[in-house]
């Protein structure tokens, strides 16, 4: 079986124009989202508490507004929670409740309600670890960033680097972008993923560039735009069963996981079919626009030829 | 061409077959069990301990399935959980206060695989259940206590030197003395100098007035701040063995923060209620002239207690120092006889008033009582041998040096440490846990059958062996997450998961290469050996950048993030010893040792 036979190159170089706009205004559409909208960070961000409920019948969500009312707490965020048995309660943090008392307290005036009700997660974050998580988020994806950066230029050339980077920062802001525009909690592991989908993706852009190292060795006469072009038309075959097999686990760990694993599994889902577009379609181009060409990996040899003759 | 020495086929049996051990125990479950560890430092978990134990099982006609020794516990492991509650109840009976029985889960793996330290992964709480909390130490209250001391030391240090000064007082994080000429600060200054090491004195003068500044040094800040925690942890940790956890984690977290794991605890009520308890110390007179009858009510102005060793002591009403006038106790030992010591150093105000009660009790005993959850417990009761002055306690003799620790940690949890609150709270219920781990193993299944399927009906005889390749980089993740007992997580398993789908890139780039090498007319092994060659390069370079976000990850992320963190970089290792190696293997096996191959199977 094969998927991809093509006879001749595809020539992406020419289509540059199209798809740079392309990316520019999905990634513009996706700041504005971010700026507009803005993230909805979970509780691991903003601090407050999160406690799940399970009942033995389908619940009563006005009932249990009502009990979290006179715990009060009028403020609770009460919903479903995949299941109708299954409750959410989130309370933003509070000046006045002792954090870690609260849990507690709902528990008890659930219970009270009905004794069937079975806790089944409680997360309560205090403001300052919030603000911390924040900040080691950000160092992790600067770190991330730089170390891949910092890699690729010692593989290939800083301009191999920059295109990466640029090619799969994008990736990250649209994915933010898509969590921005569908309010879908941003939560530490959804943060995870985002990171993970850095590293996974550069992948993408790596086997595009190594082949165009291999194509300037090999493709003596080639112009840079039918190097390239040859480049990723001989990887696509792999670029999309790769991704289709890692899309294979990640779609089974959507529908599958459960809520925990849900939004992690959404995140690593648009980050994958965003980097088979921006390692082709936009890494590709600003290695062009940064004007990569033979002599960055073939060293011109003049002196050699002097030295042989006699 | 396409063929290993026999060394490497070897090399890489011998890694799968420990992989397969290693991974082994994870198959075999885990059963009901009872773990029991002495809770003070002078006992040891021993073969004695293990006989009494089987002992007290038989006669309450329990059958433990295994009785063993395991580092500083006893474990009992049963066929169901009745008879691991009757067991629980019975021995936490039998035992009595210095032992702590505590329900846990055993593995069912034989004995063998125990003896090569093959262990099931060790299960993060949103996987078992448990509670997991954050603590923030406030070290501000710590210094503040530390400057407050300070504070009176000077004054009493001044006046016992007869020097004349006009005033301490705290300003921020330094202490001002206020003297009348310059005369009375050189002298203060020698004083204070030789006395309080940890301060750096600066003079200067204001408003006629001769002042002293004292400023704490950076590094006694440190020091102050490092003794909190380390003293909030061992708090914690004689708390946490009264709540009855089999596997507890008491970790420090960063300079000021502390990390409590409760397997299995659902009762979370109840252990923030013990946590966040406050034990208090008290030093009272041993009353001589009445003798301790157990059972009988104690006399009048006085009170029963119990000392380490069970024995009753009645001791007067009157309380001479509490908890707060001790500011450090060190086991050590005594200059003179060498015998190991506690050495108690009290505050000013503790001083004096020790000064006073020992000056008319010489010849007597007095005790120090630990009061936790409204229950007090004498933790020694020395004679005075004279008066004792400056604030300088040393209590020796009839204890070893474990003892000794025992008791100044004992002295020391009584003796208020920065105040503790928790900043972060995790709790998983145990059925969330266990469905948990079934929506993390399910998703894995099907994600590798469909991968395994696509890759057989694409590659043919090579996707059959880069999805063989599959499962062993599975088979050593695994293995690598029990021997290293990394905790296994809820994204852990996601990581598991996802560097399977990531894992399959490596074979991919290989059978792709090799398709083209055959379409560009070369010959079959000539397309396998060149396919192998190209990719490896960069197979490399993209699994570097992932380790780098791997690495990365485990660097800033946080709980269930590290367990992310970590399987993603072993998974990342393991998928390029499989993917490259062992699929090299399996390729060399089946056409390497054909001399004349006119056709691969590769789809």
């Amino acid at each position: 079986m094969e998927f991809f036979k093509i006879k001749r190159d595809i020539p992406f170089m020419s289509y540059g124009k199209y798809t740079t706009t392309i990316s520019l205004v999905t990634f513009l559409l996706a700041v504005f989202f971010l700026a507009t909208k803005g993230l909805n960070f979970g509780v691991d961000f903003t601090g407050g508490t999160v406690i799940e409920v399970h009942y033995a019948q389908p619940a009563d969500i006005a009932k249990v507004r009502e009990r979290m009312a006179a715990t009060g707490l009028p403020d609770a965020l009460v919903q479903n929670f995949g299941s109708s048995q299954d409750v959410l309660i989130q309370v933003p943090l509070k000046q006045n409740i002792a954090g870690a008392k609260l849990s507690e307290q709902v528990m008890e005036s659930l219970r009270a309600q009905d004794a069937t009700v079975e806790m089944r997660r409680v997360e309560f974050v205090g403001p300052q670890v919030g603000k911390d998580l924040i900040e080691n988020g950000a160092m992790a994806l600067l770190l991330v960033s730089l170390g891949i950066v910092g890699y690729l230029w010692l593989r290939f050339e800083w301009k191999f680097g920059l295109a990466a980077i640029i090619a799969n920062l994008h990736d990250v802001v649209i994915i933010l972008g898509f969590f921005a525009f569908f309010q879908w909690e941003f939560s530490l592991s959804v943060l995870a993923a985002v990171l993970a989908v850095l590293g996974y993706s550069v992948n993408e852009s790596v086997v595009v560039f190594d082949r165009i190292r291999e194509n300037f060795r090999s493709m003596r006469k080639a112009e840079v735009a039918e190097i390239i072009d040859n480049a990723i038309t001989r990887t696509m075959s792999r670029t999309i069963i790769t991704h289709g097999s890692t899309q294979m686990m990640v779609g089974a760990m959507l529908l599958m996981g459960g809520e925990t694993l849900h939004y992690f599994a959404m995140a690593l889902t648009i980050g994958i079919l965003f980097s088979i577009y921006s390692s082709v379609l936009v890494a590709s181009p600003l290695l062009m626009m940064f004007g990569v060409s033979r002599e960055d990996f073939i060293k011109p040899e003049p002196t050699e030829a002097e030295e042989v003759l006699p | 061409m396409n063929r290993y020495p026999l060394w490497k086929y070897l090399l890489i049996l011998a890694v799968l077959l420990a992989g397969l051990i290693y991974t082994l125990p994870n198959f075999y479950g885990e059963s009901p069990a009872v773990q029991v560890q002495p809770l003070r430092a002078s006992l040891k978990a021993d073969e004695a301990l293990q006989a009494r134990i089987e002992g007290i099982l038989k006669d309450a006609g329990l059958h433990p399935e295994v009785v063993a020794l395991d580092g500083n516990s006893v474990k009992a492991r049963f066929a169901g959980t009745d008879e691991q509650l009757k067991a629980k109840d019975v021995l936490v009976a039998q035992l009595g206060d210095d032992y702590m029985a505590a329900l846990n889960l055993l593995s069912r793996s034989p004995q063998w695989l125990t003896d090569l330290h093959a262990l099931p992964m060790y299960l993060g709480l949103d996987l078992r259940g448990g509670v997991h909390f954050l603590l923030q130490v406030d070290m501000k209250a710590a210094l503040d206590k530390a400057l407050e001391a300070a504070t009176g030391d000077i004054r009493s240090a001044l006046r016992e030197q007869n020097l004349a000064y006009a005033g301490v007082t705290r300003d921020g994080n330094d202490l001002v003395v206020r003297f009348r000429d310059a005369d009375a600060r050189a002298k203060g200054e020698a004083e204070i100098k030789q006395r309080f090491a940890d301060y750096a004195l600066v003079d200067k003068d204001e408003g006629g007035e001769f002042l002293l500044r004292a400023t704490l040094k950076p590094e006694a800040e440190r020091r102050i701040q490092d003794s909190a925690i380390q003293q909030n942890l061992l708090t914690l940790r004689n708390r946490v063995n009264e709540l009855g956890v089999a596997e507890p984690v008491i970790q420090q977290q960063g300079a000021d923060r502390v990390v409590v794991q409760l397997p299995g605890v659902q009762d979370t009520a109840r252990a923030k209620d013990i946590l966040g308890r406050t034990a208090t110390l008290e030093v009272r007179m041993v009353d001589e002239e009445h003798q301790a009858v157990p059972g009988a009510a104690a006399p009048f102005g006085t009170d029963m207690f119990k000392d380490r060793e069970g024995r009753m002591l009645l001791v007067k009403k009157q309380v001479i120092l509490t908890g707060e006038r001790i500011n450090d106790a060190q086991p050590g030992f005594d200059n003179r006889t060498n015998e190991a010591a506690v050495h108690i150093n009290l505050d000013s105000v503790g001083a004096r008033k020790f000064k006073e009660a020992t000056r008319e009790n010489v010849g007597k005993r007095m005790a120090i009582i630990l009061f936790e959850k409204g229950r007090g417990e004498v933790v020694t009761a020395p004679v005075i041998r004279e008066e004792i002055g400056g604030g300088r306690v040393q209590i020796s003799g009839q204890m070893n040096t474990v003892e000794a620790q025992d008791t100044a940690l004992l002295l020391r949890a009584g003796a208020l440490a920065a105040p503790m609150e928790i900043v972060e709270e995790r709790t998983v219920g145990p059925s969330l846990g266990a469905e948990n781990i079934t929506r993390g193993f399910d998703s894995t299944k099907i994600g590798f059958m469909m991968i395994a399927v696509f890759m057989v009906a694409y590659y043919l005889m090579f996707g059959t062996i880069s999805v063989l390749a599959l499962g062993a980089n599975l088979l050593l993740l695994v293995a690598l997450l029990s021997m290293l007992q990394a905790t296994l997580t809820l994204p852990g398993m996601a990581g598991i998961a996802l560097t399977l789908g990531m894992a399959i890139d490596a074979n991919v780039l290989i059978n792709e290469r090799i398709r083209e090498e055959l379409r560009n007319g070369v010959t079959p092994q000539a397309a396998i050996h060149a396919g192998y060659d190209r990719a490896w390069g960069t197979i490399l370079d993209s699994n570097v950048t992932t380790l780098i976000a791997g690495v990365a990850l485990f660097m800033f992320g946080s709980g269930p993030i590290k367990g992310f963190a970590v399987v993603l970089c072993l998974g990342i290792l393991t998928s390029m010893f499989s993917a490259i190696l062992v699929s090299r293997a399996l390729v060399n096996i089946i056409y390497g040792r054909k001399a004349r191959l006119n056709k691969v199977a590769i789809g």
